[in-house]
């Protein structure tokens, strides 16, 4: 799974951001069940009550629903509805964090767009 | 909710020594709470008025709702395992299975010999005979297996090692999600438990100085770096938990919450601001440049 839990952000956000991965990489399909806060607990080794946070989180986002008695699925649609806030963030994240950094070192705009080619390559 | 514990102005004096000063809190049911301290800080203590095995010396314990002492309607509902439990001598490992499952009315045998195995403990080895941390993985045995309602490890670990400690972490979790319960671990090894948290109670020095739920600590604190003077400016009127001058450099910790805005006037002023772990932010309120209780900024 290569993911460890990291002690600085609350693990309840990281639960849902993970939940969110693995739908947007499509290992975990539209309409197939989302693994217990138990199982989610005791893989990760964090309270079930945190997992249960995460895991609700994205059903008040209505990433995820619930059927009684059987537990939790990944609603239809939602994975396009998670790769539209992905892209909003990619921006913020890292293509105005690179400008910033470009100006910095005095990179022009026509050397990113270069390196950004070169990138795509490599 | 049901309340299991309620603290209220606990005091404990030996001489002229303050172990427990003023302490007020509550533990909720079905929670797994860290009480996390440096050595000497009163953790122990505590534990021992929880559960009636010292008094007092002022101040009001109420457990399952009624005073614990010498009550065993409270006292078979705990089960406390502390740090170098002793056990009769000539016992041998099934005997003391044997008297466990006397004291403790939700005691799961199956469980317990489950748990032994798992442990690699030699049942009819007499207790003499043991190693220090055999020793230890009988405690997490019972204290697993007690099912107690409130169960509590006071460093349970003396003379493990990571692997049976990992073995320990993955069947309290396990355990504890099929069968919810009020479990309070007392330990500084906060790095290995602190995920496992719901909840964080720190004592330093006999005071309560964090009563938290783990998650909101999480990120409640950040440090910035860059040129002195930048830093300062930045800093000023802020609550200033640590600070650590570098050449011309200075790393400054900040007990707030990382708002949209300081990551803007951090980045205006050329300052690196990384997030803190718990275990990082537990070091920098318990190294003795506090005084008393530390004001949550949210």
């Amino acid at each position: 799974m290569g993911f460890s839990i990291d002690d600085s952000r609350p693990i309840y956000m990281q639960i849902a951001e993970r939940i969110e991965n693995d739908i947007i990489q499509g290992q975990l399909p539209e309409e197939s069940q989302v693994p217990s806060t138990n199982q989610f607990a005791s893989f990760y080794l964090i309270n079930p009550a945190t997992a249960a946070k995460g895991v609700n989180l994205l059903v008040d986002q209505e990433i995820l629903y619930k059927k009684r008695g059987i537990g939790m699925f990944v609603a239809s649609g939602s994975r396009m509805k998670l790769m539209e806030k992905r892209r909003e963030q990619f921006f913020e994240q890292y293509v105005v964090t690179m400008i910033r950094e470009a100006e910095k070192l005095g990179i022009t705009a026509e050397e990113l767009t270069n390196m950004i080619r070169r990138g795509d390559k490599s | 909710m049901r309340t299991v514990v309620k603290v209220k102005g606990l005091t404990k004096t030996y001489g002229n020594v303050n172990a427990i000063q003023d302490v007020s809190f509550s533990i909720e049911s079905n929670k797994i709470y860290g009480l996390l301290g440096r050595n000497g800080a009163g953790k122990t203590t505590l534990m021992h008025l929880i559960t009636a095995q010292q008094f007092a010396s002022s101040g009001d314990i109420q457990v399952f709702g009624e005073h614990p002492y010498e009550n065993n309607r409270v006292l078979s509902q705990c089960c406390f395992i502390k740090e170098s439990q002793k056990y009769p001598d000539n016992y041998r490992i099934n005997d003391l299975l044997e008297v466990s499952s006397f004291f403790f009315p939700n005691w799961d045998r199956d469980y317990a010999h489950t748990l032994i195995e798992l442990f690699g403990l030699p049942l009819t080895r007499r207790i003499k005979k043991l190693s220090r941390g055999m020793l230890s993985s009988i405690g997490i045995v019972v204290g697993l297996a007690s099912r107690a309602p409130l169960t509590m490890f006071d460093e349970p670990y003396l003379g493990l090692d990571a692997v049976a400690r990992s073995l320990f972490y993955q069947q309290l979790i396990e355990d504890y999600g099929k069968y919810p319960r009020t479990i309070i671990l007392s330990t500084h090894l906060i790095d290995e438990v602190s995920q496992m948290l719901e909840h964080v109670m720190v004592i330093d020095n006999g005071k309560l100085i964090i009563d938290e739920d783990a998650d909101e600590l999480r990120g409640s604190a950040f440090t910035v770096v860059g040129p002195a003077t930048s830093v300062e400016s930045f800093i000023v009127g802020r609550n200033v938990i640590d600070r650590k001058p570098f050449g011309g450099l200075l790393s400054a910790t900040l007990m707030t919450r990382l708002s949209v805005r300081d990551q803007q006037q951090a980045a205006t002023l050329g300052l690196e601001i990384s997030s803190i772990s718990l275990q990082q932010l537990i070091i920098h309120m318990t190294n003795g440049s506090l005084d008393g209780k530390v004001a949550m900024d949210q």
